[in-house]
């Protein structure tokens, strides 16, 4: 008897809590988005949180792509109100924003991430093109003119300069943002400078495009999942092994791993914000206008973003890896973002 | 009387017999080879065990201490009062930090140039301005004075005096030579100190590791926990008696036993992609809420329930039933009165069980959002909170080193969780259990 008591408390108390939360508004920022940009909006939001004025955003890393399909479902309470992305937004995700209502986006860039390819400390320092990596980590390449399947085993088989070791580099899988820069960056770049791959982008366009973007299967690259600490862990286990990953990683574990020089050049804080070094992107966060009035704190908390002293060339973020952009460039983003300049995909 | 006595030899010789005397060695032999290969998995077990526990202890003991720096901070009214009103909202604004920065400055005379302060200031933890704001807003009337006070030291200082970084190396390390210099200095000074890190429990998640602590995810798991077992354990006693000692025996109730036990197989992933499109999307509750969370883990954890509580009602002899009822008790009064009670320690066993399981379950809590990034403890069930596994799952991805010992303890912290609900199911079982 008691037990069927107790069910019904818990069945009523579970429905009042659940009604309770309906009716609820919410009172703090939401923010969702790329793992890239995690690291950097988290710690906004907690500085901002810190000045006690309103509570600090709940931020949750969903990635890229993910963010942006919460972000573009629709404009209320139940919908986020910024979300991270690591490259820009996509025509057919501001199509999906649209037909959701969420016609109303301001884009905001925070800065460069640069993505490096490292190896352990006690591995072979490295000084890599961007086709002689094309060439190692694709599927197909192109040998005497013809495009066959990858028959590069070690590093010193592309080029005799290069190490003398097996290829075998970690990087992330498919689904990240990181990924997808990777192959718009080294891959695609470095496929077209082969005469037989570059002929294909008149002849066959899909054809080329699977031969620029498809990486290889064979265990020479290894998805290692979306994890970079991992990566970097197995790297200073397997001196032998390079790896793919965010910058800030590397400034971080700068006593353990080392960069390999892309097109001679090594990644670092001045190197990727003047471009110099190939592999660098932009990473922004797109702010929901509708919310702007009703989300209490979400003007200032946009303000702080685009702060100099979070985004500044001494701001807390660019202390934990993000590369600062110019300072008229930060300025135009500034005037932008407290604007609320609707933003609409270039292509 | 010869022929029993050849009857009796007859029988000894067959077993002393040489060939007796082999096959029984073989039949030693086998039982030997079992004993030994029954002991070298139960100590191939204990090895992982030991190996896994060595690891995460060996790095997680680190974070249960936490460095501090001792500074004579004077609390300068022109920069926490400056109007001098004394008004709550001019104290929660002050810039605190700069109060500690110039303690550590006063230490330094030397350092001057705006680099090298900046490197200065950078062995603080802005857990030291947080400190600061915390005292004066207990005691305003502290303005003015000069107080001596324990302060947070970043966390690559806190790395550095934990040993973690490999000085004779050479490498470029996360804290510069001249931090070092300075940090052996506040050593041979006697300010530095390693107290027991109780922010760790008091704390809510933070992106610094130093000020990174558990109170949001313990606070979510225990929300969790009482979501999932004010659900699941009613339900789970309830669908278990009809199914044990009401429903019909037939084709239907069979499809249903076979299902809940399909369910208790099936991976949790399924269940958090469920809770997604149906608490979220379709009732509208609000993502990342321990609310959510509990109800997913509640549908995990119901047909654990219910197959314990089936066992358990089965172990119940049916001599008490039949008591029950021949003394004329209706069938509601025999369950609820006689074999309920009896199965109770069996059913607790159950679900504590259970609900361990799902105290440690990280993937449906991932679909719901409770992975997010919340710098408070939340106030409700409904408000954004993490749990201890999830908790994990975001340190261990967090480039900060200090950040590795910290997903160490937090394992640590869940492990202790788990041991005692196991535990309590022994003592539970232990206690109450009849034997018939």
């Amino acid at each position: 008897m008691k037990n069927v008591m107790l069910a019904t408390a818990a069945v009523a108390a579970m429905g009042l809590m659940a009604g309770d939360a309906l009716a609820q508004a919410r009172d703090q920022i939401r923010v969702v988005g790329s793992s890239t940009v995690f690291p950097f909006s988290s710690l906004a939001a907690e500085q901002f949180g810190r000045i006690g004025e309103f509570p600090a955003p709940v931020v949750e890393s969903t990635g890229t792509g993910g963010g942006m399909r919460l972000f573009c479902g629709g404009v209320g309470v139940d919908y986020p109100d910024i979300t991270g992305a690591s490259r820009a937004m996509k025509a057919s995700e501001w199509e999906n924003c649209q037909a959701n209502g969420v016609d109303d986006v301001t884009e905001i860039q925070l800065g460069f991430d640069g993505i490096t390819l490292a190896v352990s400390l006690d591995g072979q320092p490295m000084d890599v093109t961007r086709a002689q990596l094309f060439q190692a980590l694709a599927a197909e390449v192109e040998v005497d003119g013809e495009i066959v399947a990858n028959p590069h085993e070690r590093w010193s088989d592309i080029d005799a300069d290069l190490p003398d070791v097996e290829i075998t580099v970690l990087g992330p899988p498919p689904t990240s943002g990181t990924r997808d820069a990777w192959i718009e960056l080294v891959m695609e770049e470095g496929c077209d400078t082969f005469p037989a791959i570059a002929d294909l982008a008149e002849s066959d366009e899909d054809r080329h495009a699977e031969v620029c973007q498809r990486m290889r299967e064979d265990g020479h690259f290894v998805e290692a999942g979306e994890n970079d600490n991992l990566i970097v862990q197995r790297l200073v286990s397997e001196p032998d092994n390079y790896g793919i990953f965010g910058y800030s990683f590397l400034a971080e574990n700068a006593d353990s791993i080392q960069p390999a020089a892309i097109d001679g050049v090594e990644p670092s804080e001045e190197t990727i914000a003047d471009f110099s070094y190939p592999v660098s992107r932009p990473i922004f966060v797109y702010a929901k206008n509708a919310h702007r009035s009703a989300i209490p704190g979400l003007e200032e908390f946009i303000a702080e973003l685009t702060d100099d002293r979070a985004f500044g060339p001494d701001g807390y973020m660019t202390d934990i890896g993000l590369i600062a952009m110019p300072e008229e460039r930060r300025a135009e983003v500034r005037e932008a973002a407290e604007s609320g300049a609707t933003f609409s995909p270039s292509e | 009387m010869t022929d029993s006595l050849q009857i009796t030899g007859a029988g000894t010789s067959l077993h002393t017999t040489p060939a007796a005397q082999r096959r029984l060695r073989r039949r030693y032999a086998a039982e030997r080879r079992f004993k030994a290969l029954g002991l070298f998995a139960v100590l191939f077990g204990l090895a992982m065990l030991a190996f896994l526990l060595t690891t995460i202890v060996s790095q997680g003991y680190r974070a249960f201490i936490q460095t501090h720096v001792s500074l004579e901070v004077y609390l300068d009214p022109e920069v926490i009062d400056p109007r001098g009103t004394a008004d709550p909202r001019d104290l929660a604004r002050a810039d605190y930090q700069s109060l500690a920065e110039n303690a550590l400055y006063g230490l330094f005379p030397a350092v001057e140039a705006s680099a090298e302060r900046r490197a200065l200031r950078g062995m603080l933890s802005q857990g030291a301005g947080l400190e600061l704001r915390r005292r004066i807003q207990n005691d305003p009337e502290l303005v003015g004075t000069t107080l001596e006070l324990q302060l947070l030291v970043s966390g690559s200082v806190d790395q550095l005096n934990k040993g973690v970084f490999d000085l004779e190396s050479g490498r470029r390390l996360p804290v510069s030579d001249e931090q070092i210099g300075w940090f052996r200095e506040l050593e041979a000074q006697d300010r530095i100190s390693a107290p027991f890190n109780w922010g760790l429990f008091t704390r809510a998640d933070s992106r610094e590791p130093e000020l990174a602590g558990l109170a949001g995810a313990l606070q979510g798991s225990l929300y969790l926990m009482i979501v999932t077992f004010v659900l699941s354990f009613p339900l789970g006693i309830g669908a278990a008696i009809y199914l044990e000692e009401f429903a019909p025996k037939n084709r239907l109730t069979d499809l249903i036993e076979v299902n809940i036990n399909n369910l208790a197989a099936v991976p949790s992933i399924v269940f958090g992609l469920l809770g997604l499109a149906v608490f979220i999307q379709v009732f509208g509750l609000p993502r990342s809420a321990p609310l959510v969370g509990g109800m997913v883990l509640a549908l995990m954890t119901l047909p654990t329930i219910i197959i314990a509580t089936r066992a358990s009602l089965k172990a119940v002899p049916p001599s008490i039933r039949e008591a029950a009822l021949g003394i004329g008790a209706s069938r509601i009064q025999t369950i609820f009165h006689h074999v309920l009670p009896l199965a109770m320690p069996g059913i607790l066993t159950g679900a504590i069980i259970g609900l361990a399981q799902a105290l440690g379950e990280t993937a449906p809590l991932l679909m719901v959002g409770m992975n997010a990034f919340v710098t408070s403890v939340g106030d409700s069930m409904t408000s954004p909170a993490t749990a201890l596994p999830t908790q994990v799952y975001m340190w261990a991805d967090s480039p900060q080193r200090g950040f590795v010992e910290r997903t160490s303890a937090a394992i640590m912290v869940l492990l202790g969780f788990l041991i005692v609900m196991n535990a309590l199911a022994v003592f539970l079982r232990r206690r109450f259990e009849r034997r018939w």
